[in-house]
């Protein structure tokens, strides 16, 4: 019972991880409609930045922090403008698809050429003590703790920001149809941008969570994690905020408990075929039915 | 026209005599010309620096020492292939070009695999320091190797493990994904049985999900193992290592060459790595007397750098060819193919005090050599 407890701790705080990344991607695909393969490299790029802040530069952690929701916020709306913006009105939604690959091996490279092929290990940014329960039988990180109350916290404020604000109903407006909303004077582009901006904010925070969590950073770190976070946020109904969320702790949950009860080998095997069967039963995914609002 | 062919037949004769005693004096080719490949410049650089670097200390040494049964040694300009089998390839080509006779390399196991079937159709004899892999020296004759095998170091940990009674229950996680960890892993697992060492735990990851290990980490500390062997390279072994101190499991750590580099990983808190054992062959710190030497002599030469283990090998390398070149009389005036043939004859009685150990060779050109080990303490290396 114990050690089931102490799994579905670590799959949680595994999970965490996932739908914080996933809520970028899910935001982005609930109102722009595209796929940012890109998402993950932004998450790492936002981590090489918070990490050079406080190495580098010697920022405090809260600056660097900061630095990183910036940057990563000018990088998004810049990678829009520039890769992804032209390319809407194309005649076949792939070949934006295959600019946000592009757009990700891009970032990979640029970070190999600045940052080296080497590991770095993150520094501690936050450091919050762990929760020691049961008698020291089980011990929740402080991270696992900051990642979920931040998965909760980003998921309210989207979902409070796109219902109840002028800039939140432009980008429903937006999800519902492009071009009827243009004509009702929603200024479509700049709603892409903002959306852009905000899924590139939040990849600089899941960066860092990410990066507290499994301390090493190399420019390929964005890349698997955000895969994983791109099957949760399938899994949850892509669109949906609070599937993202759902659909990255179930995720995170399936592989820790594949690993430990059937085999470490085939972890992913499990947690890929189980994305297999829901999408086979759930074509939408869990929260699919929210699909129809979008966000 | 008569005393005109005596004379000449005379002359003939004198030089053929002369040959006989002192070809220095008659041929241009008298150095033997070795050619060093790996990268030189790119994300392995360096191993390949290192590798260049020792092979010049070598050859100096060497030259200074009176040469290979009197003749100097040549190190060719460097072949630089960035770890790459095509350019490693191209490599070969200019260093034949730049009359090369003996191949030292190349340092990348996946350039050496490719550059090994050239030096075959050459007959030109190659002895790599570094390249790890099996195939890197397979199906081909003339072709040797300094270090251990991948599966060799599996099998060697388990017998360093054992010799030392480091532990008696084992646990091991690896990368189920790659080629290097499956190889080491397999021969690990099958030797712990000849050693008498219990495999409690034998737990996998895959390359694509390699940054949490907490499942694999929460079964070693169940099983109650006493050691755990990872045979990873060192940016995974850095997160086990991290995430282990998390759950405060309390057990020895073991790795193999790939964990060197651990150290070296940018802001890693070093504390975490106190007290882990990798095996290998060379350590810089160590105060036997050719060690302190080399590390000197290496340090005098690149601005005090400290030599790595690709810098040992190379430098057994070369004292080996030193060894069967002078065992089998070899010259530099002999063509590749004869230098290739009399070489690889040579090296089985060749017996070699190496920096790296005593080693000699099998027919397969494998080393066979005592495995060695270091101990992190205080943030270095320190032979056990």
């Amino acid at each position: 019972m114990m050690s089931f407890l102490s799994y579905l701790k670590d799959g949680i705080s595994l999970g965490s991880i996932y739908a914080i990344i996933a809520l970028g991607y899910t935001m982005v695909y609930g109102i722009a409609k595209m796929l940012n393969f890109a998402h993950g490299d932004v998450i790492m790029v936002g981590a090489f930045i918070i990490l050079s802040s406080i190495t580098k530069a010697g920022l405090s952690p809260a600056l660097a922090i900061l630095a990183g929701v910036v940057l990563c916020t000018l990088m998004g709306i810049t990678i829009e403008a520039v890769a992804y913006r032209p390319l809407r009105k194309a005649a076949s939604p792939l070949a934006v698809l295959i600019t946000a690959i592009g757009v990700s091996y891009l970032l990979q490279n640029l970070a190999l050429l600045i940052f080296g092929a080497d590991a770095k290990s993150f520094v501690t940014v936050i450091d919050v003590p762990a929760l020691v329960l049961f008698d020291g039988k089980m011990t929740i990180k402080g991270i696992t703790i900051i990642t979920i109350i931040a998965c909760i916290v980003i998921m309210s404020v989207l979902t409070w920001f796109v219902k109840n604000t002028k800039p939140g109903r432009a980008m429903q407006a937006v999800a519902a149809d492009k071009d009827a909303a243009q004509l009702m004077g929603v200024n479509v582009n700049a709603t892409i941008s903002l959306t852009f901006a905000i899924g590139s904010g939040l990849a600089a925070i899941a960066g860092l969570l990410l990066c507290s969590a499994y301390p090493s950073l190399t420019p390929y770190t964005g890349s698997m994690p955000g895969i994983k976070a791109f099957v949760a946020a399938v899994f949850g109904g892509i669109g949906s905020i609070p599937g993202a969320m759902v659909g990255g702790i179930l995720l995170g949950v399936i592989e820790i408990f594949g690993r430990a009860y059937i085999s470490s080998q085939i972890a992913d095997a499990i947690c890929f075929a189980v994305l297999i069967i829901v999408l086979l039963v759930k074509p939408t995914g869990l929260f699919g039915k929210n699909i129809q609002e979008k966000v | 026209m008569k005393n005109m062919k005596k004379a000449l037949s005379l002359v003939a004769a004198a030089s053929m005599m002369a040959t006989a005693i002192a070809p220095v004096t008659v041929f241009a080719d008298d150095t033997f010309k070795i050619g060093v490949i790996g990268p030189m410049t790119g994300d392995y650089a360096q191993y390949g620096l290192g590798v260049y670097k020792a092979s010049l200390i070598a050859a100096e040494e060497i030259n200074a020492n009176g040469g290979i049964n009197g003749y100097q040694v040549e190190i060719l300009e460097a072949g630089d292939d960035q770890g790459d089998p095509e350019k490693s390839m191209n490599a070969y080509n200019s260093l034949m070009d730049d009359g090369m006779q003996i191949l030292a390399g190349t340092v990348t196991s996946g350039a050496c695999i490719a550059v090994k079937d050239l030096a075959d159709m050459d007959q030109t004899f190659l002895f790599t320091p570094s390249g790890s892999a099996v195939d890197c020296i397979t199906n081909v004759a003339g072709a040797f190797r300094m270090c251990f095998t991948d599966p060799m170091q599996g099998t060697k940990s388990a017998q360093f493990i054992a010799e030392q009674g480091l532990a008696s229950k084992v646990a091991v996680i690896y990368d189920s994904m790659a080629d290097y960890n499956v190889g080491i892993h397999d021969a690990f697992v099958a030797a712990c049985g000849e050693y008498g060492l219990e495999l409690v735990a034998d737990e996998a990851y895959t390359t694509d999900s390699n940054t949490d290990f907490s499942v694999q980490l929460a079964k070693v500390q169940e099983s109650g193992a006493e050691l755990l062997f990872l045979p990873n390279y060192y940016n995974d072994d850095a997160l086990i290592l991290q995430q282990a101190a998390d759950i405060n499991l309390d057990v020895k750590i073991f790795g193999v060459d790939g964990m060197d580099g651990l150290l070296a990983v940018e802001n890693f808190d070093t504390s975490l790595a106190e007290g882990c054992m990798l095996l290998t062959p060379f350590a810089a710190s160590s105060t036997d007397e050719a060690t302190v030497k080399f590390v000197t002599a290496y340090g005098e030469a690149n601005n005090g750098e400290t030599p790595n283990q690709f810098a040992a090998d190379v430098y057994d390398v070369l004292y080996a060819l030193k060894a069967a070149i002078e065992a089998a009389n070899v010259t530099p005036d002999m063509d590749n193919a004869e230098i290739c043939e009399a070489l690889t004859a040579a090296m089985m009685d060749v017996t070699l005090e190496g920096l790296t150990g005593t080693t000699t060779w099998t027919e397969e050109g494998e080393p066979d050599k005592a495995p060695k080990a270091v101990v992190i303490t205080n943030g270095v290396y320190e032979m056990m």
